[in-house]
């Protein structure tokens, strides 16, 4: 049986490993090799690593620091930010990276999206989609959650179909970091219209928050990441408690 | 970390670069084992080498093509065939080694192994199978010795092998059990990644370098 994907994620900023707050507030955690050599022998079931000052500064992806990651990691690895030209994209995959993490290509050029899926196939490439709710609506941000689009989750997920990315990664701006739990209703709804599978993200604080996105939202794999650093949880007391509750985890 | 398993001290893998995704991810992996390597993107790579491996992500019919083109079913077949190299194809390297495929209908694969690949169909699940499953061991393969049964490797797929041949495999559950590993004498096949299936992936590919002479 397929198992739920527990799912680390690392935030690169100013050379290190930041733990946010709603995409705000930022607080160094760690060293980026450092982190990913320690998932890696703790058996995540796969690293995303998003850099997410790149887009905003208009840079391109730290190479050295990714090709240093992808060298820990003996799981799959998604990478993330400032990727803007094919010949970003060659250079990561030739470094390492097995994904691809799009956000503001999805708005601004979703012929490069294509163009990768294209020479990379569909599962090399995942839309990271980044929501908050504003007047009891959902939206979709872009830019580290500094410009709204015109999009709804609905219109996002199936302009992410018609590009035939792989996967999403689902981000609640509101629920980031906060470690209150994760927006069950977006994610819920997300899962349910698409048959893309759904990387729930944003505000796992406790073990039962990870239980629920699964069990009641329908999520096929989880990030998270303050679980980790704040609460001292480790995949392996995660993965033991699911495990207990019947939810397909990996054990060996 | 790992079992110990002997290299015979003039083990050569030759990986070959088809354009069929990155080798990146394999050298990885074989840089971790320790383990001799080459890239080539020629057949007369094949020549130096004792093992051969053929990685790959993508589409079947471009995979036949590439390999076709760049001189490499020929030499596959003088060099796995004649000469008996242990070979292991990885992901779309081991659905190369079949005989036909439904995604490239009417182009024919190596035919190294009697069977053919198929798309899964009528199963509860979300296509592609991506992530991590079991891989349940028939009797007699060497592939996954020191691993026990049920081992969860990493997989990323849309279509999987049949086999019309009773040699020894690994099948995994996705909604019904698909083939997941074959090996037939020196030829070697997974359909999940060992290169990115932490300890026990590279112990996959520490049992191709030990255990299968040239």
């Amino acid at each position: 049986m397929l198992k739920v994907r527990i799912i680390p994620c690392l935030l690169f900023k100013d050379r290190t490993i930041v733990k946010s707050v709603r995409f705000t507030d930022f607080r160094m955690v760690g060293d980026p090799t450092t982190s990913a050599r320690v998932f890696n022998e703790r058996n995540a079931d796969e690293l995303v690593f998003l850099d997410i000052m790149a887009s905003r500064n208009g840079e391109r992806p730290n190479f050295e620091v990714i090709e240093d990651i992808a060298k820990e990691c003996f799981m799959p690895l998604g990478i993330g930010g400032g990727i803007r030209s094919m010949e970003d994209v060659d250079l990561l995959f030739q470094i390492g990276a097995d994904k691809i993490i799009v956000n503001t290509a999805l708005f601004k050029d979703p012929e490069f999206i294509k163009e990768i899926v294209n020479k990379y196939g569909s599962q090399a490439v995942v839309a990271s989609i980044d929501v908050r709710k504003k007047d009891d609506v959902y939206k979709v941000y872009t830019c580290s959650g500094e410009e709204e689009t015109s999009h709804s989750p609905e219109s996002i997920v199936r302009h992410c179909e018609d590009l035939e990315v792989g996967e999403i990664l689902l981000t609640s701006i509101d629920k980031e970091g906060t470690m209150e739990g994760y927006d069950l209703e977006l994610v819920k709804m997300v899962a349910k219209m698409t048959k893309l599978p759904v990387i729930a993200n944003g505000g796992a604080g406790k073990i039962s928050d990870i239980k629920e996105v699964i069990k009641d939202s329908g999520a096929d794999a989880v990030c998270c990441a303050s679980i980790f650093f704040w609460v001292g949880e480790s995949i392996i007391t995660i993965k033991q408690e699911l495990d207990k509750d019947g939810i397909p985890v990996r054990m060996r | 970390m790992f079992k110990n398993v002997h290299f015979s001290p003039i083990s050569m893998i030759a990986v070959i670069d088809y354009g069929m995704g990155n080798v990146r991810s394999i050298e990885k992996a074989l840089d971790k084992i320790n383990a001799e390597y080459l890239i080539t993107r020629t057949p007369e790579g094949l020549d130096k080498a004792t093992h051969i491996l053929l990685p790959g992500v993508g589409h079947f019919e471009l995979g036949m093509k590439n390999l076709e083109t760049s001189g490499f079913v020929i030499a596959l077949n003088e060099q796995v065939i004649k000469k008996k190299k242990p070979f292991l194809g990885i992901c779309l390297g081991m659905q190369l080694l079949f005989k036909k495929s439904e995604e490239a209908p009417g182009i024919p694969g190596l035919g190294f192994i009697d069977g053919e690949v198929k798309k899964f169909k009528d199963i509860p699940y979300k296509i592609p199978h991506i992530g991590w499953n079991e891989s349940r061991i028939k009797e007699g393969v060497k592939l996954f010795e020191g691993i026990e049964n049920d081992t969860n490797f990493y997989f990323i797929h849309s279509y999987h092998a049949t086999l019309s041949e009773d040699i020894p495999h690994a099948t995994t559950d996705y909604g019904y059990d698909f083939v997941s590993a074959v090996e037939k004498g020196n030829i070697l096949g997974t359909q999940f990644h060992p290169e990115k299936s932490q300890k026990k992936g590279l112990q996959i590919l520490k049992n191709f370098v030990g255990h299968y002479d040239a």
